[in-house]
């Protein structure tokens, strides 16, 4: 059914995705660091700050994007035995709670000059906030949870936990009053962000999305080859 | 094509979420207030078990010309264009603090019109636009 997954398939085409694409990641984070930190014009009002966006935004939606394909995973395994998925979401999850620090930290880096505070608790940090221990508490129950099928099990609870809290972190900014101000990205709705500004974005997006894809890769090899060394859990 | 153990599975975890839906949103709704970072004027003026001993936050828009700032003091309106309250600052403000932008004040109130602030955050908007294209929009 899920013959796509399936690891002999995989492998082969691993080494070929990943050597091309590190060809074409060094370049394109060049071209779009050129592009977001000097060519791209300052705001009319936050001046260069604004540059802080460039790569606190596009580090959100990927902790969000990560998370969400994490849980998909985790109850597809749970639900269906896939291992394949069990490893997917392994080398998954690291990249994830990185880009959700990234994104806790340059925001409140972001916040200081802006705002005037470093930390808020309002709805949409605090839900931030909880998506990185969402995320530590995932990692931590696979890792040190030796019974397989327990961990799958309070994995599963954990990702569906976390989905709606996820829910919680997209819409926050319009169901409560929040200091953080609402979406300025939207893709079915208007974009308050302008050309000049949504091109380099795109690419910050471009280069992050290709370095973890990367990470990933390399991730997931590692994560297969510890899994035939070990030999006890064939694949 | 699907075995008992897989449907039981689903549906034992369709069920799980379920509820936990239902959980998370009624205690949502139950911290209501609580989940607020701060409350408009007109929040301010419907709401009836005010506690003016209570530290709590303010926001809105800073009306137009309505900054008076007075030796270190600074006086200002904050407005959701329905009610308005009028807020006084010692101190220094953040750099995006101006008229017609966004403002959360945290502080006590005196009464329902008058708030002493003790910090000024500013919020801004979603909007963001190079210089030019702001000024383009003025002259429109």
């Amino acid at each position: 059914m899920f013959n796509f997954l399936n690891i002999g398939n995989f492998f082969v085409l691993l080494n070929k995705v990943s050597k091309s694409i590190k060809i074409i990641f060094v370049p394109v984070i060049i071209i779009s660091l050129v592009f977001a930190l000097y060519l791209s014009p300052k705001d009319y009002i936050q001046g260069d700050t604004v540059r802080i966006m460039y790569v606190h935004v596009p580090s959100s939606w990927i902790a969000l994007g990560c998370f969400s394909s994490i849980s998909f995973l985790i109850i597809l395994n749970f639900i269906f035995k896939i291992k394949n998925a069990l490893i997917i979401f392994k080398s998954l999850a690291p990249i994830g709670l990185s880009f959700c620090l990234i994104s806790i930290v340059t925001g409140s880096i972001w916040g200081q000059p802006t705002w005037g505070t470093f930390w808020a608790w309002d709805a949409r940090l605090t839900s931030m906030l909880v998506l990185l221990f969402f995320y530590l508490l995932i990692i931590f129950s696979y890792k040190f949870i030796k019974d397989q099928n327990f961990s799958s099990k309070i994995c599963a609870v954990i990702s569906v936990f976390g989905l709606i809290n996820l829910f919680i972190v997209k819409y926050s900014v319009d169901f409560w009053s929040t200091l953080h101000q609402p979406a300025s990205v939207n893709i079915f709705g208007e974009t308050s962000v302008h050309k000049s500004m949504l091109l380099p974005l795109s690419f910050m997006l471009l280069g992050f999305l290709l370095y973890c894809a990367l990470i990933f890769l390399m991730k997931y090899r590692t994560e297969i080859i510890r899994m035939k060394k070990k030999g006890l859990k064939r694949l | 094509m699907l075995n008992k153990k897989t449907k039981n599975k689903s549906f034992i975890f369709f069920l799980f979420s379920l509820l936990l839906i239902i959980a998370v949103a009624s205690s949502l709704k139950v911290l209501d207030d609580n989940v607020l970072y701060f409350f408009s004027p007109t929040e301010i003026k419907e709401k009836s078990n005010l506690n003016l001993n209570q530290k709590i936050r303010i926001g809105g828009m800073v009306k137009n010309q309505s900054i008076i700032v007075n030796n270190n003091e600074i006086k200002f309106i904050v407005t959701d264009f329905k009610n308005e309250i009028i807020v006084t600052y010692r101190g220094t403000v953040p750099n995006l603090f101006a008229e017609g932008k966004g403002v959360v004040a945290e502080g006590k109130l005196q009464d329902k019109k008058y708030f002493v602030a003790k910090r000024i955050l500013a919020k801004h908007d979603e909007n963001y636009m190079p210089p030019k294209n702001k000024k383009k929009l003025n002259d429109k």
